[in-house]
């Protein structure tokens, strides 16, 4: 998902955390491998992060962001040599959420030590499929193991553990971050102070798996998939590309893309009657898909898509039940929706919402009135960014 | 209209106004009217917080009312203020309902834990019985559906506060029968196109809803002519605002 761009804060503004330069740390081996959600054990696991701000004394101002299904722990700042990481649109743009974190902004890096994590499965320096099978000595492929939703608050957990950091001050994140934002609250409710769930639900629609399985069979039909071995040949640049686009629409709403692009033909007046791109939507689209196969792995998302599908928390914590699930949380929660979001429904998280709240727990829900769909936790940076400021400082 | 037309006019309507006061509450002399009239000046002087801030006269009471560490839900909470207090000084388990986007960050701001929600499209998340208080201030006329919500708060709260603006007040009466014009006061500040008050009722009108829903009034208080008080019979003409703690019977 990407913002739509704006003035961005320069490297050496005040607001900005500057140059960045990730870490990676062991945090999984061999002999100590992570046990997954499917049985199986994976080590060793290298953990790619990045941190902004110092840790107190008292290691109690850490706050933790979880990223979406294509982001990566470049979350703010300026990259600081994206030539050697060869991750150049990294030149162009901040991290993902930069206009909210950084010194004076809303997720104060004055006041926070900010971590983000890229996660197990993901393309961003993380163990990955295309990460070197020690068994094999080939990129693991469709050989790498399920990975869910909780192996990766399990990764966090030990990157923390690593870092020093028993007690989060809050953990944050939006759409497939924000359910890792409840998993947190649900799986070690002592540890976190503060949960904000935004454009996020207990579990992903059935509309949502839909688009999820067309987005796999678009990739694993695309010739040059080869069962997920392509990491020596061409990979599936169209298959990748298509998946996408479709998920780009399902990340905007109806309202947005009419405002955007409405029914204008692209670069001229009068239809061409052929099947090139005619349509303004239809450029974008393709633009989406074609910049998501240079920085993107289609390994990678096939089994970060199926980690959204599986993840149900009141499956996992409540045998089926919310409510019940929810008993779990001690922590503070905000979940935040937005008006036009069809992916994660407003309805849906305030169905979270009020699970937590029929504990007799405390609550904040706030639907956020957008016409950017579900992409607004992204774009409302300043409705968002007031919330969270809010959120966070409370006691 | 000249200005000795106005005085003489004026004068009509002191006489009429006098004339139907009486006929309504025979036990009320004209001079005791005057004084009423004085009175109503100074109304707003009792509305002062002790931080010097415009506290509704109702947070008082129910800061009152309220015990330490009781559950309070608040239903359309506004920007939180009166939750923060009860967090504040009786450290109750508060949770805000609230509607409008701009409130909503208010509680936030202040820590109060609020849920955004629209209180006429039902509360039906929030189990029976629940919370010791459910709050209904100032909030029932200006609902769609004020019966289903009142039903909520009852089956949601032990004891539910609702307060809200009396239309059975002898100057609202006496505004529309002299005047001609919908009433407009300190505490009804609004033309009829701005209102948010679209469900009007007077203390006889809850009063008979309470008695035939089987609902107890267990207590209630007045803003009556800039004094809070408690409520006394013939309240429904005297009484500009009331709050009242109610309860279900046979729960």
């Amino acid at each position: 998902m990407t913002a739509d761009s704006k003035a961005y804060d320069p490297p050496e503004s005040a607001n900005s955390v500057g140059y960045t330069v990730a870490e990676n740390l062991r945090i999984a081996t061999a002999e100590d491998p992570l046990v997954l959600d499917s049985g199986g054990k994976l080590g060793p696991v290298d953990v790619e992060y990045e941190t902004y701000g110092k840790l107190s004394p008292n290691k109690d101002n850490a706050v933790l962001i979880c990223h979406a299904l294509s982001g990566d722990a470049h979350v703010a700042g300026w990259e600081k040599d994206p030539e050697t990481t060869g991750r150049l649109w990294r030149k162009r743009k901040p991290g993902w959420w930069d206009p909210v974190i950084g010194p004076g902004k809303a997720i104060d890096t004055d006041k926070y030590f900010v971590i983000c994590a890229n996660n197990l499965g993901s393309c961003y320096g993380t163990t990955s499929p295309s990460s070197l099978n020690p068994a094999t000595g080939k990129e693991y492929g469709l050989a790498f193991p399920a990975v869910t939703i909780h192996d990766w608050v399990v990764m966090q957990s030990r990157l923390l553990r690593h870092l020093g950091i028993d007690c989060l001050h809050a953990v944050i994140g939006g759409s497939l971050g924000g359910q890792q934002a409840l998993e947190w609250a649900l799986c070690c409710p002592q540890c976190v102070r503060k949960s904000i769930v935004l454009a996020a639900s207990s579990r992903l629609s059935a509309q949502g798996l839909a688009f999820n399985a067309v987005g796999r069979t678009a990739i694993m039909n695309d010739p040059n998939f080869n069962n997920g071995d392509y990491y020596h040949t061409t990979p599936p640049r169209d298959g990748l590309a298509a998946a996408r686009m479709l998920a780009h629409i399902t990340y905007l709403s109806d309202e947005a893309m009419h405002e955007k692009f409405g029914r204008r033909l692209r670069n001229k007046v009068k239809p061409d009657f052929g099947f090139d791109i005619e349509f303004e939507v239809e450029s974008y689209l393709d633009y989406q898909g074609r910049s998501f196969v240079e920085r993107f792995d289609a390994n990678s998302y096939l089994y970060i898509t199926r980690a959204m599908d599986y993840y149900d928390a009141a499956e996992k914590w409540g045998g089926g039940d919310l409510v019940a699930a929810c008993s779990r949380i001690q922590s503070e929660v905000m979940v935040v929706s937005f008006s036009s979001d069809w992916l994660y429904p407003p309805q849906e998280c305030m169905e979270l919402a009020l699970a937590i709240s029929r504990n007799s727990k405390p609550v904040n829900y706030i639907n956020v009135p957008s016409h950017y769909g579900h992409d607004a936790f992204l774009v409302e940076t300043e409705a968002v960014g007031r919330l969270m400021q809010s959120f966070l400082k409370s006691t | 209209m000249s200005k000795r037309e106005d005085k003489s006019q004026a004068m009509k309507k002191a006489e009429l106004a006098s004339l139907l006061m009486q006929g309504i509450d025979p036990s009320l002399d004209p001079q005791a009217l005057q004084g009423l009239l004085a009175k109503t000046q100074a109304a707003q002087e009792a509305v002062v917080s002790r931080d010097g801030q415009f506290l509704r006269w109702q947070d008082r009471i129910i800061e009152e009312i309220i015990p330490p560490a009781a559950s309070v839900l608040d239903l359309g909470c506004g920007n939180g203020e009166l939750l923060a207090r009860l967090i504040e000084i009786k450290q109750v388990h508060g949770q805000g309902v609230e509607l409008d986007p701009e409130a909503v960050l208010q509680c936030v701001d202040r820590g109060v834990p609020v849920f955004q929600t629209d209180l006429d499209r039902g509360l039906l998340g929030f189990p029976d019985q629940s919370f010791d208080y459910v709050v209904l201030e100032e909030t029932l006329q200006t609902l769609h559906r004020p019966i289903q919500v009142l039903e909520e708060m009852l089956r949601i709260g032990r004891q539910g506060i609702v307060s809200f603006p009396n239309f059975g007040y002898w100057r609202v009466r006496l505004e529309l029968a002299l005047e001609g014009y919908m009433p407009c006061t300190e505490w009804l500040p609004y033309q009829w196109y701005d209102t948010p008050n679209i469900h009007l009722f007077t203390i006889q009108d809850f009063d008979d809803w309470a008695k035939s829903n089987a609902i107890t009034i267990n207590s209630g208080h007045v803003l009556t002519e800039g004094e809070v008080r408690k409520l006394q019979p013939g309240d429904n003409l005297y009484a500009e605002e009331v709050l009242l703690v109610v309860e279900k019977n046979g729960k």
